[in-house]
């Protein structure tokens, strides 16, 4: 009786919450006014005496990771976080949209939000987009992509004494070390978590 | 930290190496000798009981009995610890006992809790505080194979170097400070809970690793089953065991004085959110005369933890909770 009463109050409403009972890798919850996700939970208790929920737990917004202690048994706010396949659409200039392949609808996301994303972009790619009360809070790029060096100094071909390579410019604006054969026009892959040059691509 | 995440082939086998299972049946078999060489007697008591702890940071799991004279049914309590039996067979002048059982506990789980896991629980008339803590040393550099440097420190003691507070004497708000100062926001009522919460998050950790760690004098409010010394302040006679950073046992001069006891259980049931049948049987032996003795309960699985280097109970378990 106790439970489904328990039940109906905190998922019925609009609030939506968790006990310490259902702390998980992965569960999205609120500190402090900020959304945060657990990263590990241990359960902590004296033989004679009272139970903790020890967390660690990383706040979205910040990407800090933060130690906190709860009472067993206590409730905490869910976070209305969920994660989305987003397709990039287009920049204003202040603002990147996207739109979700399924539904069509619309999500602008802020620099903030953007972070290092922005610079991996073009039309049509596919990201992970966390949002938060349905707002963009976390835009990570596809962790390959392929694009084209628009800028690198040719007068370095042949040369494979330095071996470090050289830098080049890409469609996005973003600037990757290359090796000394790559030369612009060429398209080129890389990893967005690194932001390191894979290998070229050719057609 | 998911148990579902874990990575074993499949929930059918076992969550313990075979090695380790081979390693804790040795240690029974340790144990059990050195018993016998202390004329110790082994003893099996109940583990469904009509009555049930009182100890509101204990949740007792119950069940249901029905059959041949109990038509309608009788609820029964999964013992917590074998404790008020072990003392009613000392009050009957068994004589020293010791018991190695399955307990149960609910709402306990965890890489060092498990709701059902073994203790090995003894008790020694004529035994002060400080022989029995020698005997649990000894016990466990039996097992460890190798000598062990032992500490023994005062709760109090703990308190004032650590975090530079009387333990017995300062109030909530003063024990709530000194949990900020530590970086520990968190919203507690009962005094105990914030003596609770910085022992184990601000003291526990700080205790070395590698050697047997007796605290005693535990603040007289929580004194459980354990006689309180008067003095100023007035201490629990009770010691805890750490080692490995896991408490390892808990130790009591043993509470023998009937009307204290059951002030004890009716301030205890008062407590809880639903009161439970406290132990009648317990308080007519102790009115017979329990013999003035000391009595420790050890954690087994997590003994034997440390023995093997594991960081999880269930690696010591044959079987996890979970795939029980």
């Amino acid at each position: 009786m106790i439970e489904v009463f328990f039940s109906i109050y905190c998922f019925g409403d609009a609030m939506a919450s968790y006990n310490t009972n259902e702390f998980r890798g992965g569960l999205k919850i609120m500190l402090d006014g900020d959304p945060c996700v657990i990263i590990e939970n241990e359960f902590v208790k004296p033989g004679k005496g009272q139970a903790f929920n020890r967390v660690k737990i990383r706040n979205l917004k910040t990407g800090r990771v933060v130690e906190k202690t709860f009472k067993s048994g206590e409730s905490v706010e869910a976070a209305d976080v969920v994660e989305r396949e987003l397709q990039y659409l287009y920049s204003d200039g202040s603002e990147w949209h996207f739109m979700d392949p399924e539904s069509f609808e619309q999500y602008a996301a802020d620099a903030k939000a953007m972070g290092d994303a922005a610079k991996w972009l073009k039309d049509q790619d596919l990201c992970t987009v966390t949002l938060w009360n349905g707002s963009p809070l976390i835009v990570e790029p596809p962790n390959f992509t392929v694009l084209e060096i628009t800028d690198t100094d040719p007068g370095l071909k042949g040369d494979t004494s330095g071996g470090g390579g050289k830098p080049a410019t890409l469609e996005t604006g973003a600037v990757v070390r290359v090796p000394l054969f790559v030369q612009t026009g060429e398209r080129i892959k890389v990893d967005t978590r690194s932001g390191e040059y894979v290998s070229r691509v050719k057609d | 930290m998911s148990p579902a995440s874990r990575t074993e082939p499949a929930a059918w086998r076992p969550s313990a190496s075979l090695d380790a299972l081979r390693a804790r049946a040795a240690a029974l078999g340790r144990i059990r000798a050195f018993f016998a060489r202390a004329g110790v007697l082994e003893v099996e008591t109940p583990a469904l009981s009509r009555h049930a702890t009182t100890d509101p940071s204990l949740t007792p799991f119950a069940t249901r009995y029905r059959g041949p004279g109990h038509a309608r049914g009788l609820t029964l309590y999964l013992h917590t610890s074998p404790e008020f039996p072990m003392k009613r067979l000392l009050a009957a002048g068994s004589g020293p006992v010791y018991q190695i059982c399955r307990v149960f506990r609910n709402a306990e789980r965890g890489p060092r809790h498990s709701p059902e896991f073994s203790l090995l629980e003894w008790y020694r008339p004529g035994f002060r505080l400080e022989d029995l803590m020698d005997e649990v040393a000894a016990l466990v550099q039996t097992l460890a194979g190798r000598p062990l440097a032992v500490e023994h420190h005062r709760y109090g003691a703990l308190f004032r170097e650590h975090l530079g507070l009387d333990p017995h004497r300062a109030d909530s708000a003063a024990l709530a400070a000194a949990a900020r100062a530590q970086g520990l926001e968190i919203r507690l009522e009962a005094r105990d809970a914030w003596l609770d919460l910085l022992m184990s998050h601000c003291i526990e950790p700080r205790l070395p690793a590698d050697r047997l760690c007796f605290v005693r004098d535990y603040p007289a409010s929580q004194a459980a089953l354990a006689r309180i010394r008067a003095g100023d302040p007035p201490v629990a006679e009770r010691f805890e065991l750490f080692l490995g950073g896991m408490e390892l046992a808990n130790g009591f001069h043993e509470l023998a004085d009937p009307r204290e006891q059951r002030r004890r259980f009716e301030e205890e049931n008062r407590r809880r959110r639903q009161a439970l049948p406290l132990d009648t049987h317990l308080l007519a032996a102790l009115d017979a005369g329990l013999p003035d003795c000391s009595g420790v309960a050890l954690g087994l699985d997590r003994l034997l933890m440390w023995l093997l280097g594991e960081d999880r109970i269930e690696r010591v378990q044959a079987f996890a909770f979970e795939d029980a």
